[in-house]
């Protein structure tokens, strides 16, 4: 193959359209408070949650091989920080989202102390047994409304802006904003120094050993990292629900089995999966959540199909067929078919 | 005498309730090339993942420049000079040439190995250094794999079964590289089935059989029928 003309590059012509297409379809998004419904932004931002999310968990599962079933600890502790912030702190509710998220990144760290003792399989039941110390120790917080939890004063839902449109419109953007700096973080992670280490360390962690990554370390910031994002996230996620109580907050069903059905049907390992994913979950949930529990087997059957049919995702599945990288991480090599003739 | 850069010291190692070493005394010196021989199943390569921290042992039976390392993880005894090109490479199949080959030069130790330097030595990397490692042949993924451990610029580099499926030619090639690998003072262990190609390259030569020690000496003086001793423990 040397001999034949060939370039080498991170981009191709997919990134190169997906790049101008990413961004006309961020200036759009941005835009949506002038074309878009009240329901329809309220849908998308909801889904902006659920992507940057999904981002957040396939960086730690897909990237530093940490499975964890207990993200939702972080997403019911940055909650309840946004409440008790404002409501204790007197702190603005953006303010209170970048608090909560610094506060989920310092509790991330003796939790991980704890966790990274376990390997495998004890590791992600021991992400749930945290999960559920959250939710209890929250629950007898009585102060935030204790079990039956507490909603968002008037005033503080007020200072955010002043009519329900212009609110509505923030908190869109917050969500669209919170997307594409999850995407965005991993993406320059992947890319950076440590990036390389991450990948080096999936693919084969005894080897990445070997040649001096400290692999401990390398986890440890990652999961810091995406806890304290994951706490911001479900800081703004209850600001947009103005109501907050422990079942809410820490469920494992809406914060962890839904984001890892994304994943793991759009692709896992891969950064363009949970977006495709969200996309899909988006859809099915729209088209079939009038069938009731229905719904939720339908769920399962496909992301049993998809783990037996294509168990590197929808992503993968396209990657493998036709070699596209919309977001791309590695190098090319593009052999000129022009010149070889 | 000067004192070894690195001693075995009654190196014990199980996996699960297999004992794989039983009391192994090994000496290395600096700048030596040290050659361990033996069956499949001797006990070779957990030799070298208990010298390289891929295995847990008592920290006072490995012992580098004097200080007892057996207990230490991979990462901390790679920060300590010492590199492994593993047994079927292990090469990062979604990184490309040159990025197998720069997470080897994380580690920052000064020395005169570099991406440039790699390349001197092995210029087909150089020309594929943007290709997925996956896309190369064997031999060229086995030099990608000891141009990833020289680029930590270590003081003791272990090889573990370098000719392990590959084409005799590309064998050969790799072995005549050899020397201008292991030269200016790095010290070296070779774990190898191929007796001859390992007595070639190295100053002693260690067997192993069963987990212990069945012959030691020096690699131009020892006879065949040592070795065929050693290696079979048949007369």
């Amino acid at each position: 193959m040397s001999d034949q003309p060939h370039e080498i590059s991170r981009s191709s012509q997919a990134a190169r359209v997906a790049a101008v297409l990413g961004a006309l379809i961020i200036i759009i998004l941005v835009a949506a408070p002038w074309w878009a419904g009240r329901a329809d932004m309220r849908l998308m931002g909801e889904l902006f949650l659920y992507l940057a999310l999904a981002s957040l968990w396939n960086l730690m599962a897909g990237y530093a091989g940490l499975v964890s079933v207990g993200q939702q600890a972080y997403v019911g502790f940055g909650g309840y920080m946004l409440f008790a912030l404002t409501i204790f702190g007197g702190l603005h509710p953006v303010f209170a989202i970048a608090g909560a998220g610094v506060l989920g990144a310092l509790i991330a760290i003796p939790v991980a102390t704890l966790i990274f003792r376990l390997r495998g399989a004890y590791f992600a039941i021991g992400t749930w047994v945290i999960a559920e110390v959250f939710r209890l120790s929250f629950a007898q917080l009585s102060a935030l409304g204790g079990g039956s939890g507490s909603s968002l004063p008037v005033g503080i839902v007020r200072s955010l802006a002043s009519s329900r449109s212009g609110r509505e419109s923030l908190s869109y953007w917050m969500a669209l904003g919170a997307a594409v700096t999850a995407i965005t973080v991993v993406y320059l992670m992947l890319r950076s120094r440590r990036g390389l280490a991450l990948t080096a360390i999936r693919d084969n962690e005894l080897a990445a050993g070997s040649l001096g990554i400290d692999i401990w370390r390398t986890k440890f910031v990652v999961y810091v990292v995406a806890s304290g994002l994951t706490a911001m996230l479900g800081a703004l996620i209850f600001l947009q629900k103005l109501r907050i109580s422990p079942d809410a907050a820490f469920s494992v069903n809406d914060w962890t089995a839904f984001v890892i059905f994304i994943v793991v049907i759009g692709g896992i390992g891969t950064i363009e999966g949970p977006i495709i994913g969200t996309l899909i979950f988006f859809a099915l949930r729209e088209t079939l959540a009038d069938l009731g529990t229905t719904y939720l087997i339908v769920l399962g059957v496909v992301a049993i199909v998809v783990m037996l049919k294509a168990p590197k995702g929808v992503w993968g599945f396209i990657v493998e067929r036709y070699d596209i990288q919309l977001l791309p991480l590695r190098y090319r090599v593009n052999v000129k078919e022009h010149a070889k003739r | 005498m000067p004192e070894p850069i690195l001693s075995l010291r009654k190196l014990e190692a199980r996996y699960g309730d297999f004992q794989a070493l039983y009391g192994v005394e090994m000496a290395l010196n600096e700048g030596e090339v040290l050659a361990i021989i033996g069956a499949n199943g001797a006990g070779k390569t957990t030799l070298l993942r208990s010298v390289s921290g891929l295995m847990s042992n008592a920290a006072a039976q490995v012992v580098y420049h004097g200080q007892p390392i057996g207990a230490l993880r991979a990462d901390e005894v790679a920060a300590l000079g010492i590199a492994l090109v593993p047994e079927g490479r292990q090469l990062f199949p979604s990184l490309s040439v040159e990025e197998n080959l720069l997470i080897g030069g994380r580690l920052n130790r000064k020395g005169p190995w570099s991406l440039d330097a790699v390349f001197e030595l092995f210029p087909v990397l150089k020309e594929r250094r943007a290709f997925a490692s996956t896309a190369l042949s064997g031999g060229q993924q086995q030099r990608v794999a000891i141009g990833r451990a020289l680029m930590s610029n270590p003081d003791l580099i272990l090889f573990d079964e370098i000719s392990l499926g590959l084409a005799p030619v590309i064998i050969k090639s790799i072995y005549e590289a050899l020397p201008g690998i292991v030269g200016d003072g790095m010290s070296a262990i070779i774990v190898e089935q191929d007796v001859s190609k390992a007595l070639s390259v190295s100053d002693r030569v260690y067997c192993l059989m069963e987990g212990r020690v069945s012959l030691e000496g020096r690699s131009r003086d020892i006879s065949r029928e040592a070795i065929s001793r050693a290696y079979f423990g048949v007369e």
